[in-house]
């Protein structure tokens, strides 16, 4: 039950600061978004991503600053396997679920869907 | 004939012996519904595209408009028309249809009175008899080109505007009865530096008051001499601006006659943000709503200034800012 | 944040600041709350079918992450492609744009709207216009972080 009230905190907060992003300084989405994405893998590169997931649940592993955090641990985790190369061959690891179904089914929602206008 | 900078007085004032106004079925739920010769149940017009379909409103609106004069299309000597899309396709294309001699122009959202003043000084100066000007603009075609994919979830600000789904077109002749096209200022571009694509009728403003100024100046007149003037598409933010940058200039437009073609399509209950913009907003109000009145003895003289944003998608990523312009036509009954 | 701004005249300058005063100003504080309550909820909603994943189906703490992002994202599609995203989206701001819902919104929304250019340049060629800088950038920091990490724990850092 406490789990659930942290993801709304935590979630709820994280869109918060995007909101003011967009409001307040004038970004576009994708500026917003860009910029978190980037600030979610400084975070796990400094460590306190993957806790703040293992406190926060949902509230910190849906927002899309996870986003940029998976990318680096993939890249970490292949590191630790493989050396440098890793790096490289890990990015994608973690997150090719989510990608990959985002690909997968906008195709499909073209194939399926109109736009309403 | 010129009269002094930038305005044409036209001697034999040409007369539009037809106009037509089509809308799409937000316009349909519009305050000025019954103004309308056409109004679609949906935006598609049974295309498979949202670019097809602005083409065919504006092929509508201009066989209306011919239909409506008792001409045919082999009577009419020019076509001039403009629209958002690029490379003005939608105009082309209806143009392709017509199959009448063609001139497309771009300015924008004042395209349509860039069109009217051309099409009026054509006729005054006997190049032609019967020229048709028109101009569109389509809300999905409008945002999928200059913003985002139509079912993003952006949040737009209050500044936003609602690009109308419609188009205008007017055939102005040497010969007939109907509204008389008596003079037109031709505007310059003016840019005041803002860059936000958000916000065009700030962006537009400067453009209005710079082209209303030199009307007034050129032709030594006062602002009441017309019933209604009218700005083509600056919305809310963009007409109270005009309206004290004007005073600014010691020119007073009285509150009861200074209205935007914007603001008047749509009800309060429709989600329209700042107001009404896009190629067909002064167009539909113009050819459809005004004329309308002028026929029924309601606007004896109307000073329309239609407004553009001259930006592209590129030119805004590239950090420009947005000029803009502004044409007026003045049209008596 | 990142616009530079051209050099403007005077006139210009006070222009800007005459027409930002006539601005109708956005509801800051109600966007903010409304992008709470909504990405709040988007997470709650995303524990929950974590939960489900873990409880109902074969999957740890650690792996569940996965299967819920996708099932979010396959929401947000259908949303998307039903039409109402964008009306929601309008409403709740940020609440919907941050959480991954916003991410497959943007790909899918792409992907639809240019279906009229065909499946290969239209859909194939735009469907990342609006995701791409995400993914660009979240790669591209995701590599920079990593080296630098690697570089401080060679040198014997962390």
């Amino acid at each position: 039950m406490e789990k659930f009230i942290w993801a709304f905190i935590i979630g709820g907060g994280i869109c918060v600061i995007g909101q003011i992003m967009m409001d307040i300084f004038r970004m576009t989405p994708a500026h917003t978004m860009s910029t978190l994405v980037s600030v979610g893998a400084v975070l796990g590169g400094i460590g306190v991503y993957d806790p703040l997931i293992k406190f926060a649940g949902a509230g910190a592993s849906i927002p899309i600053i996870s986003f940029g955090n998976s990318l680096f641990q993939g890249a970490m985790m292949e590191y630790k396997l493989h050396g440098i190369i890793g790096v490289l061959t890990g990015i994608f690891e973690i997150t090719s679920a989510g990608i990959s179904a985002a690909i997968i089914f906008a195709f499909i929602a073209s194939l399926i869907f109109k736009p309403k206008g | 004939m010129l009269k002094g900078k930038q305005t044409w007085v036209f001697k034999s004032k040409p007369t539009i012996i037809a106009s037509s106004a089509v809308g799409g079925p937000k316009e349909a739920k519009g305050a000025i519904a019954e103004d309308f010769d056409i109004l679609y149940s949906d935006i598609w017009l049974g295309e498979d595209s949202f670019e097809k379909a602005e083409k065919k409103l504006l092929e509508d609106a201009c066989q209306k408009a011919i239909e409506k004069s008792g001409l045919k299309e082999s009577d009419i000597q020019f076509f001039l028309s403009g629209d958002l899309i690029n490379q003005i396709v939608p105009s082309s294309f209806t143009a392709r249809t017509l199959g009448v001699p063609y001139l497309g122009i771009f300015g924008a959202c004042s395209s349509s009175m860039q069109g009217l003043a051309l099409a009026s000084m054509m006729v005054d100066t006997g190049f032609a008899n019967n020229v048709l000007a028109a101009a569109s603009s389509h809300n999905a075609a409008a945002e999928k080109q200059f913003r985002y994919p139509t079912e993003y979830g952006a949040q737009k600000p209050p500044t936003a505007q609602w690009t109308v789904t419609g188009a205008g077109a007017a055939l102005v002749s040497n010969k007939g009865e109907g509204p008389k096209v008596t003079c037109a200022t031709i505007g310059k571009v003016i840019d005041m530096g803002i860059s936000d694509p958000f916000n065009l009728g700030a962006a537009m403003a400067p453009a209005a008051v710079n082209t209303i100024k030199v009307h007034f100046e050129d032709l030594n007149i006062q602002p009441e001499y017309y019933d209604l003037i009218a700005t083509g598409d600056l919305g809310m933010v963009g007409h109270r601006i005009v309206g004290d940058l004007l005073k600014k200039e010691n020119i007073n437009i009285p509150e009861e006659i200074f209205t935007d073609c914007g603001l008047l399509i749509y009800k309060e209950d429709q989600q329209i943000f700042a107001g009404a913009s896009g190629c067909a907003s002064s167009a539909v109000v113009t050819y459809g709503h005004f004329i309308n009145k002028m026929k029924k003895g309601q606007i004896r003289k109307m000073l329309i200034v239609a407004t553009g944003a001259l930006l592209s998608p590129m030119s805004y990523q590239q950090k420009e800012s947005i000029p803009c312009i502004a044409h007026a036509v003045s049209i008596e009954m | 944040m990142s616009k530079k701004k051209k050099e403007l005249t005077l006139e210009q300058e006070e222009y800007k600041k005459y027409a930002e005063s006539k601005e109708v100003k956005r509801p800051v504080l109600f966007n903010c709350i409304r992008a709470f309550l909504v990405g709040g909820l988007i997470c709650t909603i995303g524990q929950a079918i974590q939960m489900m994943y873990i409880n109902f189906f074969d999957f740890t703490e650690e792996t569940a992450g996965n299967p819920t992002a996708a099932t979010l994202i396959i929401i947000s599609i259908l949303l998307t492609g039903l039409g109402v995203y964008d009306d929601i989206a309008q409403w709740a701001g940020a609440g919907t744009a941050v959480p991954v819902t916003g991410f497959a919104n943007t790909i899918s929304s792409a992907a639809i709207e240019h279906r009229s250019e065909g499946y290969v340049l239209g859909v194939g060629g735009n469907m990342f216009k609006i995701a791409g800088p995400v993914i660009v950038y979240g790669v591209f920091s995701a590599f920079v972080v990593a080296l630098i990490k690697i570089i401080i724990m060679e040198l014997g850092g962390i």
